[in-house]
This record gives structure tokens, C-alpha cells and sequence, in this order.
């Protein structure tokens, strides 16, 4: 199986989740393997998504955690669990 | 001397949870401090992800759990308690936007899916990026820009998918979508991301095509 560009950028999202089949899998890599602009397209998308998923990227408004306990003990007080 | 409830049950396994929640239930409703504490951060961040706005996702959060603290009877185990927390959060969330814009007639959810092919941004290397860059304002104020910058369906599945760190059933069954439908709107998101931050984070320090490649699923950092 051989692979364009456009092909290998419509897989790299399930390439990332590990969820292309072996023989895709091997072809994106032979793709990857001999284009520079591919390799560079996965590796940045990879990065960033790593930079989203670090705790440091968002910060928590300052108080927050209290505020949010303190509203929840203003109702458990009041109600019971219900469903 | 009495151990804190908000700090007496340890939370995160399935068993541990579903215990947890049947002693709240059975009247030990202070434990439920402990159950939402592990997930208060990522509900936060998704929340304002999708809101784009601190004020508006800290009230998100408040009436998700309370939501959720009211509804805890109906909990049922096949979902994780996480992935039916994040439902709450998300439906918080899009009442929200959808209030904000009454006059929109059309649901989000019946858009068709747009045929378009997505292109990358061209990027000649990418060096290694340290995560110590998160260290700086204006990255994480980049990084928080193209995420509020996605169209809406495509940010809700990256933020759960990429940012909450759901899989992908779970963001299906949160967003009540297929599987098929997140895998579609996540490429276009990490797609749109990567047009979006690649220029603007890439190192410029590098040679020709100084960048580092590993292997396929190993981490860069």
C-alpha cells in the first residue's frame, strides 16, 4: 500500500490513537520514513497535543476548589443525594 | 481523632468509587467532597475551554456537581463516574452557549459534516518543545486561543478527547455521538491546531530539519 500526503494526514489523528490496522500502520511509517513534511506534521500535532494535555496549560481561578466546596456543603445541608 | 471526609475515601477505581457512592447515598453525604475531588481540575478546564470565559466556567462547574450531587441516585455503573461527570459538565456548558445565542436556529449537531480536506501548516522542523515553555503567560494564552478558536463541535471533542483525556467511547457516549463522529472531528481539531500552533511554537534555533523524530507513540519529552 503506498501513501500521498493528504492520505497520511487523514490517518494521523488514529495514527496517534494507535488505532490503525498493522498494514496502515506500516504504510504511514515507509510515507513517514522518506517525506519530511509528514514526519514534521505528525511530530508537531504530537507535541501539541502534550502541551494541551499538561496541567500547567489552563490555571485555576484562585479560591476555586473553596468556592466550589463551600457551594456544594450550602446544599448537602439542605438535600439529601436524590436521583 | 475523626478523619477529614473530605479526605477519607480514596477515589479513582471503579470498586472504590461505586462504594463511595453508595455510602453518600446511604446518608454519608459528606464523602461526596471526595468523589468529585480528583476531576474538579479537568472539569474546569473543559469547561472553560468550551466557554472560554473563567467566570462563566467556574458557575458551569458549581451547577454541574451540584447536578450531578442531585441526580446521584440515577448514576448507573456502565458509564465511569468520570465520563458521567463530564456529561454533566458538557450539557452545563452548551445550555450555556445555546442561551447565549437564542436567535441561532440551528442545532450543532445537525451541521453536516464538512467535506473539506484539511492541510497542516507547512513546518520545515519542529524541535524538541520543553514543556518548561508552559512555564511562560503567552504560550499557555496561545495554547488557550486556538482551542477557543475551534468551531464549537470540533472543540468539544478535542477538549474532552485531548484536554479531559477521555477515551474515545467515552467522549462518544458524553457528547451522545458515534465513535465514528469523534474520530472524524478530532483529526479536523488536532488538524486545525497544529495549522494554528506549529508556526507560532516551532523553535527557529534548528539547522535544516533539525528536528528529533522517536517512534511512533513514544512521547518527545
Amino acid at each position: 500500500m503506498v501513501l500521498d500526503c493528504k492520505h497520511v494526514w487523514r490517518e494521523i489523528s488514529n495514527y496517534i490513537e494507535g488505532t490503525v490496522d498493522s498494514k496502515l500502520r506500516e504504510a504511514v511509517e515507509t510515507h513517514l520514513a522518506h517525506c519530511r513534511h509528514c514526519a514534521a506534521v505528525l511530530d508537531s500535532t504530537r507535541n501539541i497535543l502534550v502541551l494541551v494535555g499538561d496541567d500547567r496549560t489552563f490555571e485555576l481561578p484562585v479560591g476555586y476548589s473553596d468556592r466550589l466546596h463551600a457551594r456544594l456543603s450550602e446544599i448537602m445541608v439542605e438535600e439529601a443525594p436524590g436521583g | 481523632m475523626p478523619e477529614n471526609p473530605k479526605t477519607a475515601v480514596a477515589t479513582g477505581p471503579a470498586g472504590d468509587e461505586a462504594n463511595t457512592i453508595a455510602r453518600i447515598l446511604a446518608g454519608e453525604r459528606e464523602l461526596f467532597h471526595a468523589l468529585i475531588q480528583p476531576y474538579e481540575k479537568c472539569l474546569y478546564f473543559a469547561a472553560f475551554s468550551l466557554l472560554k470565559n473563567q467566570a462563566d466556567a467556574e458557575d458551569c462547574v458549581q451547577d454541574a456537581v451540584l447536578k450531578a450531587y442531585r441526580a446521584l441516585a440515577s448514576f448507573r455503573r456502565e458509564s465511569k463516574f468520570s465520563t458521567w461527570l463530564a456529561t454533566i459538565v458538557m450539557n452545563v456548558a452548551r445550555g450555556r452557549l445555546r442561551h447565549d445565542r437564542v436567535l441561532e436556529f440551528q442545532s450543532i449537531d445537525h451541521e453536516p459534516e464538512e467535506d473539506e480536506s484539511f492541510t497542516p501548516a507547512v513546518i520545515s522542523d519542529w524541535r524538541e518543545v520543553p514543556l518548561e515553555v508552559l512555564e511562560r503567560k503567552e504560550v499557555r494564552e496561545i495554547i488557550q486561543q486556538a482551542i477557543a478558536g475551534l468551531p464549537e463541535k470540533y472543540r468539544e471533542v478535542f477538549v474532552m478527547r485531548d484536554v479531559q483525556e477521555l477515551s474515545i467511547a467515552e467522549t462518544a457516549e458524553a457528547l451522545g455521538i458515534t465513535e465514528g463522529l469523534v474520530k472524524v472531528r478530532l483529526l479536523r481539531a488536532r488538524l486545525m491546531m497544529q495549522k494554528s500552533l506549529a508556526p507560532r511554537l516551532q523553535t527557529k534555533r534548528s539547522g535544516p530539519f533539525g528536528f528529533l523524530r522517536k517512534e511512533a507513540g513514544a512521547s518527545w519529552f
